[in-house]
């Protein structure tokens, strides 16, 4: 009885929906201002609704109610609460449940802080999120119930959750990712519903920024969180596979990076208007592509999902309704828009511009290597794929003009400049880099590359560059107290975010060149040297857990022989699935990772080992935490929030 | 040519330019690293109408069962060699590390290498999927029309 109740509540939920959609639209175009005053309690309602058919599903997954089919089949009585939990999220139906939480969440929120909107605009805003709300609740229920029951012949145990997705990363990394997803059809409604009033101005920008920001902030933990399970679970110390799953991630994070850097344009300056829209309707469009690819299994992954043809036509029909219902929107109402300001071409404007460019053709590049594959495939001319070094390649390049420009920047004024004696700060910070570059690898490696000495370089150009501006800023002020209080969040927002990226170039080129790895077979007591570090192999001991028995593998790690660290290298075998997982053992730390993994046990005693030396690979994940609190620390900014008041008072 | 127009063309032509260096490189970096997927039927009866078969140093992908009984092992170092089928022929890989978790006789994997000899290939990646009841939707499609022929072991394929 409990699951049908979870499903009539998304029934409910989706009538509301409806309504969401079709009244404050309809309102809103004939003026009617009763129809548009039912948004807000229309969107608390169905949050509350969906909500509560989520809070079921969880409900039957910790009962162990395996009559429902989806409960069945990702869970099992043995498995630990809080893989429960995960695994409510760990299988298709429940993820679209999870999507349509945050949908409704965001909705929700929306309605809550938009009070100082124009009701018009308002009621836009949250028609068109009604709109996507009933886009994904109909497929929910037409084809992807997670309360589907199995009866009368129900198993008595469920077939437990992958394994590998039986990590604390995988508790947050869907939730963070899918608060980023949705939170992008959020910049999406606004830019909808600015269309629609055909009121493009700087205001739009400004309502619209604080939201996209924390989007994107959440799409980005999602993204480095998702990149940490894939190095701690996969067990072979990789981080990125530009796998389609991954580019369907990054596709529309890299354009909502662009769109955070035009929309500040727009709401400083009023110019890019047109540009800025666009971004936020292909960020979007990225998001539903993204959730197609993914869902659909019309791409081979390592870890695409279940797959189902059905399912990618109906998510496929969507896309096309909203990519198509809005670019025609676009198309219609874009020439009304004229930009104001004038600039010249060393303007911050132009350097915010290339930034855009950068970053959009780094989507294209990422779009085609994804989807040639399966065009191919459907064209008739055989299954292909592209090498990962086509995006190593075509990102090594990107990079280069994108973080120069990325520390120039930041020191350009608004309209105008003259660059000369920006030029003289611009040399002193390229020798200083190239210096501290220098000192630093050649002091720690023997060999150093070219290229890896060039990219080292870019990460400590950014971060020079970053701390010149923010000391010429400083300096302007009286005192050095007043200077960095005067300075605003925004701009520490940048500096965080900036240098963020610095990290994670530093981390991408150093870890890349400089990892080491071995395969070993090794006997207890046997001793593998790697770099400065021996491994002595101590045997392995049988381990039992919940629901997983295994061996692992016990490692003494020295260092001239001082003591570091002992080791477990674990090999798990699944009690239900019958299924094999290594559960690498890592020791981390700010510089390096020393990362073992367990494999076969081969003749008299020996065991295979694969032992890894990762230098800086923490920067990487460091440098992702770092970019997405940029995000979130300009919602404290008090310009966002005074604004607010002040606009609640008129 | 007055100063506008001067500037004018130099942005046209810059942009130009920046829109032709860029396909270009995509293009040539596209071109060496699309990798050609291969049964192994395909691989040594050659794949498509022309039956086009690969070149020894080519680099590609191939997907099929592994064949069981067919994995040695060496038993000092981590090489490991095992064979192939789909339909037909055998194909023999060689692979030096360790194999992913998944991998086990009669499953479909696949494998990413360079061919040294006409019927081996010297793989770098082996690929086995998570999920028990996977088969690459390749190989699913390589052996659809021989259902009837089921081996004995369970492949979990879809039928």
């Amino acid at each position: 009885m409990i699951p049908e109740i979870g499903y009539f509540a998304l029934v409910l939920a989706m009538a509301l929906s409806l309504l969401l959609c079709i009244f404050p639209l309809w309102g809103a175009y004939t003026g009617n201002l009763r129809l548009m005053r039912a948004a807000p309690s229309l969107a608390l309602g169905q949050c509350l609704f969906v909500l509560f058919s989520f809070g079921i599903l969880i409900y039957i997954t910790l009962t162990d109610d395996f009559t429902v089919a989806y409960v069945a089949h990702h869970s099992s009585s043995t498995l630990p609460w809080y893989y429960k939990v995960t695994s409510t999220w760990g299988g298709h139906e429940g993820a679209i449940l999870l999507w349509l939480v945050m949908q409704s969440s965001w909705t929700a929120l929306v309605a809550l802080m938009s009070k100082s909107l124009p009701w018009v605009l308002r009621a836009r805003v949250l028609g068109v999120l009604g709109f996507l709300g009933v886009g994904f609740m109909l497929y929910t229920l037409w084809m992807s119930s997670p309360f589907e029951r199995l009866l009368p012949y129900f198993p008595v145990e469920g077939r437990d959750l992958n394994p590998l997705l039986q990590d604390p990363g995988m508790i947050i990394h869907p939730p963070l990712l899918y608060m980023g997803y949705v939170g992008l059809s959020v910049s999406f409604s606004f830019a909808i519903a600015a269309l629609l009033t055909g009121k493009l101005d700087n205001t739009w920008a400004k309502w619209s920024r604080p939201w996209t920001m924390v989007a994107w902030a959440f799409l980005t933990l999602g993204i480095t969180i998702g990149s940490w399970w894939a190095y701690a679970e996969l067990g072979w110390g990789g981080w990125w596979f530009w796998d389609p799953v991954e580019n369907a991630s990054l596709m529309p994070w890299l354009v909502a990076t662009a769109l955070l850097h035009s929309l500040a344009v727009t709401e400083k300056r009023g110019v890019f208007k047109s540009w800025t829209v666009l971004l936020a309707i292909a960020a979007f469009s990225l998001c539903l592509l993204g959730t197609f690819i993914v869902r659909s299994g019309i791409i081979v992954s390592v870890h695409a999902f279940a797959t189902d043809p059905d399912r990618g036509l109906y998510i496929l029909s969507f896309l096309a309704v909203v990519v198509g219902g809005s670019l025609a929107l676009y198309a219609a109402r874009v020439s009304q828009v004229h930009s104001e300001g004038r600039y010249r071409f060393a303007s911050r404007e132009v350097a915010l511009w290339l930034n855009n460019i950068f970053l959009v053709v780094a989507t294209l590049i990422v779009l085609l290597g994804t989807l040639l594959p399966m065009i191919h495939k459907e064209l008739g001319l055989g299954s292909i794929s592209i090498g990962v070094p086509f995006f190593n390649q075509m990102f090594a390049i990107l990079i280069v003009p994108f973080a120069l420009l990325l520390g120039i920047a930041p020191m350009l004024r608004w309209k105008q400049n003259t660059l000369s004696p920006l030029a003289k700060k611009w040399l002193v910070n390229v020798a200083l880099s190239l210096v501290a570059t220098a000192a630093w690898l050649f002091s720690s490696y023997e060999q150093v590359s070219a290229l890896t000495f060039m990219a080292t370089v870019l990460a400590v150009w950014i971060v020079f560059s970053t701390i010149a501006d923010l000391l010429q800023k400083v300096s302007l002020q009286t005192s050095i107290s007043e200077g960095f209080k005067r300075l605003g969040l925004s701009y520490w927002a940048m500096v965080l975010g900036h240098v963020g990226l610095a990290f994670v170039i530093a981390s991408v080129t150093l870890t890349s060149a400089y990892s080491v790895e071995r395969a070993v077979a090794m006997k207890p007591g046997d001793i593998a040297t790697l770099n400065e570090y021996q491994y002595r192999f101590d045997g392995v001991k049988e381990i039992r857990g919940p629901n997983y028995s295994g061996h692992a593998g016990v490692v003494t790690v020295l260092k001239n022989d001082e003591f570091i660290t002992e080791l477990y290298a674990e090999k798990r075998l699944y009690d239900i699935g019958m299924q094999f997982m290594t559960e690498a053992a890592i020791d981390d730390g700010f510089f390096r990772d020393l990362y073992l993994a367990l494999g076969e046990q081969m003749s008299q005693g020996a065991w295979s080992l694969r032992i890894y030396h990762k230098p800086y690979v923490r920067w990487m994940w460091l440098g992702g935490i770092l970019i997405s609190l940029a995000g979130f620390v300009v919602l404290a900014d008090k310009r966002y929030r005074r604004r607010v008041k002040k606009e609640a008072q008129v | 040519m007055n100063p506008r127009r001067k500037k004018r063309l130099f942005t046209v032509l810059a942009v130009i330019f920046g829109i032709g260096s860029a396909v270009g490189l995509t293009l040539y970096a596209l071109q060496e690293n699309i990798n050609l997927f291969y049964t192994p039927s395909e691989l040594v009866n050659g794949k498509g109408p022309e039956l086009e078969k690969p070149t020894i140093g080519q680099k590609l992908r191939i997907g099929g069962m592994v064949v069981p009984g067919s994995v040695v092992r060496d038993e000092t170092s981590l090489d490991v060699e095992f064979k192939l089928i789909d339909t037909g022929p055998l194909v023999t890989i060689r692979y030096q590390g360790i194999l992913p978790d998944l991998f086990r006789e009669g499953q479909g994997i696949v494998a990413q290498g360079t061919l040294i000899e006409p019927d081996v290939i010297e793989a770098f990646e082996v690929l086995a999927k998570h999920d028990e009841e996977y088969m690459p939707s390749e190989v699913a499609e390589a052996v659809k029309g021989i259902k009837h022929e089921k081996p004995k072991y369970n492949l979990n394929s879809e039928n």
